[in-house]
């Protein structure tokens, strides 16, 4: 059980730091599509006989450079969208030529918190480390291409590689945190803590850290409740986030007399 | 001729119910889904469109669980979808992605939940699944006719609106000022997406049904400007992957490696894709000589004539 908490932590700390700029960047698509589609290559592995997550982890950078590149010729939503499905496509093929193993393809797609081997705890802070130190370093062309980018284009930060970058950061948190809390999970804990954390204050170190605590708040929680229950804790992940992002709004909204702006 | 026949098509293809079935539901989805799509690839709605469809099949698989027909859980579901993200949303595109985002991750939650308990209460490997990822050879006969009804209900209040959606897909506040009502035809659009998204998702399942709803009518934007031709193309692209993926997934039966086919889905989706990817090639060679044309006339290019601005779909 002090694993599952390790994880969880390890796991709400990435995806909120990895959050915030998701959700600046209004890239709550790709956060999605990424780990989704990584999916198919889990499938893929474990037909060849290799670690699921090897599968996952080339699926999701594949998916995120595939997205940059179709992104670059045409409208980004679409590239997205395309790339979500081929990769899922993809997955339903490599499932379709392996019966046996499908139970445990079907668990990466809701995690399975509540039974990490100690072995990975290791290599998940690892590529926490990794992910946060990237962005770290990328933090400023990151923040300028993501609120003014034609300012950016103007100082010569080349907009296209900061993309490139940040889509890749994307994949390698989705890689180690799927296996743990699940594809459809991870998006939601990257999404709703950030959301709300973006509604409640405007400086971004203090929105990064607000989202890191509420993405930990939200784990430990719905990890809780749902050791209590029995009931998946993608059900609850789900419910906060989208709850304490509603409670957000209607408690700035009631301050400032108008609705906030995100 | 006959060996030519004999090889595309595997024996039995024209005989089969099933095949007659897919043939039929899947070019009536294709026509819509390609139809709605267009304004979906417009109107950038691209995420709302994938995650009608994953929010939709919780409403499905708690219908299955309740003993109902899963595509009015479905449909259900995703139209009250359709209504949050609308609320949620107001009009600055970030503002509409969290909120998308967000009831996506409630919806998936959901789901989660419901695949729990439909694991727990009986032994199927799970209907979820299913519905994820959808059989066009498993369509009942029996719903082929709601099917159909509800695709032309769909059309015919497209067709109604038609000039309103337009004109607010393209500019919301020229449409504003016009008169339109933006926010309510942005609603009445949604839950018009979420209907055929649901259509799409009973045959090839949630997930892929996202590929009908953007890839066949981002194609067809790319290869005409003008909107009424795009949603005619954007059908015929549709119900061609659509009936090719059938040829060829029932050709696969005896392929390697598991010897029962390979599935229709991964078909239909590989050859949106391929398809897109073509238009793009294509698109790309004729802006190319376009450009070539410009720059072998000094007279014109002098003159500082700008490339032909079209929006890249």
């Amino acid at each position: 059980m002090v694993n599952t908490w390790i994880a969880a932590t390890l796991v709400a700390v990435i995806a909120g730091v990895v959050g915030f700029f998701v959700v600046l960047r209004g890239a709550a698509f790709v956060a999605h599509a990424i780990p989704h589609g990584a999916f198919g290559g889990a499938a893929g592995a474990v037909l060849i006989g290799v670690n699921p997550i090897a599968g996952l982890g080339v699926f999701a950078v594949g998916g995120a450079l595939g997205i940059g590149w179709l992104g670059r010729r045409g409208r980004h939503d679409v590239a997205t969208a395309l790339a979500l499905v081929l990769m899922l496509g993809l997955g339903a093929l490599f499932l379709s030529f392996s019966v046996e193993y499908a139970a445990a393809i079907y668990s990466l797609l809701f995690g399975e918190v509540l039974g990490v081997p100690s072995d990975e705890l290791l290599p998940i802070a690892g590529l926490g480390i990794a992910c946060i130190a990237a962005l770290a370093v990328l933090y400023r062309p990151l923040m300028l291409t993501s609120i003014a980018p034609d300012v950016a284009e103007a100082r010569g930060v080349g907009a296209q590689r900061i993309e490139t970058g940040f889509l890749l950061v994307v994949a390698l948190a989705a890689t180690m945190t799927v296996p743990v809390v699940g594809v459809l999970l991870m998006f939601s804990l990257m999404i709703g803590p950030a959301a709300t954390a973006g509604s409640l204050t405007r400086s971004p170190r203090n929105a990064i850290a607000l989202s890191v605590l509420l993405a930990l708040a939200t784990v430990w929680l719905a990890v809780a409740v749902s050791y209590l229950t029995y009931l998946p804790v993608g059900f609850f992940v789900g419910t906060l986030g989208a709850l304490s992002y509603g409670g957000a709004r209607i408690w700035t909204a009631r301050r400032r007399g108008r609705t906030a702006p995100v | 001729m006959n060996q030519v026949l004999h090889a595309l098509f595997a024996p039995g293809f024209f005989a089969s119910d099933r095949v007659h079935a897919a043939l039929v539901v899947g070019a009536v989805v294709a026509l819509v889904t390609g139809a709605v799509g267009v304004f979906t690839v417009i109107r950038g709605q691209a995420f709302a469109g994938h995650a009608l469809g994953e929010v939709g099949s919780a409403g499905g698989s708690a219908a299955f669980l309740g003993g109902a027909n899963p595509l009015w859980g479905f449909m259900g579901i995703a139209i009250v979808a359709a209504g949050l993200i609308e609320l949620l949303g107001l009009h600055r595109p970030r503002a509409r992605d969290v909120a998308t985002g967000l009831v996506l991750g409630a919806g998936l939650g959901l789901a989660a939940l419901f695949l729990y308990l439909d694991a727990t209460s009986s032994s199927t490997t799970g209907v979820t699944v299913t519905i994820l990822f959808g059989s066009l050879f498993a369509v009942s006969q029996q719903m082929l006719p709601s099917i159909v009804a509800l695709s032309v209900v769909s059309l015919l209040v497209m067709a109604v609106c038609y000039r309103m959606l337009l004109l607010s897909s393209l500019s919301s506040d020229l449409a504003a000022a016009r008169g339109v009502p933006v926010r309510a035809i942005g609603i009445a659009y949604l839950v018009i997406m979420a209907v055929a998204v649901s259509l799409a998702a009973e045959t090839i399942g949630a997930i892929l049904a996202t590929a009908l709803v953007v890839g066949p009518p981002a194609t067809a934007l790319r290869l005409t400007k003008r909107p009424g031709g795009a949603l005619v193309v954007a059908g015929l692209i549709g119900v061609a992957a659509v009936w090719l993926g059938i040829v060829l997934a029932y050709d696969s039966y005896y392929w390697p490696p598991a010897g029962h086919g390979w599935p229709v889905s991964f078909f239909v989706v590989a050859l949106v894709f391929l398809f897109y990817l073509a238009a793009g090639a294509l698109t790309g060679i004729a802006q190319a000589r376009r450009r070539r044309r410009w720059e072998t006339a000094p007279r014109l290019a002098a003159s500082g004539c700008a490339e032909h601005p079209g929006a890249a779909v």
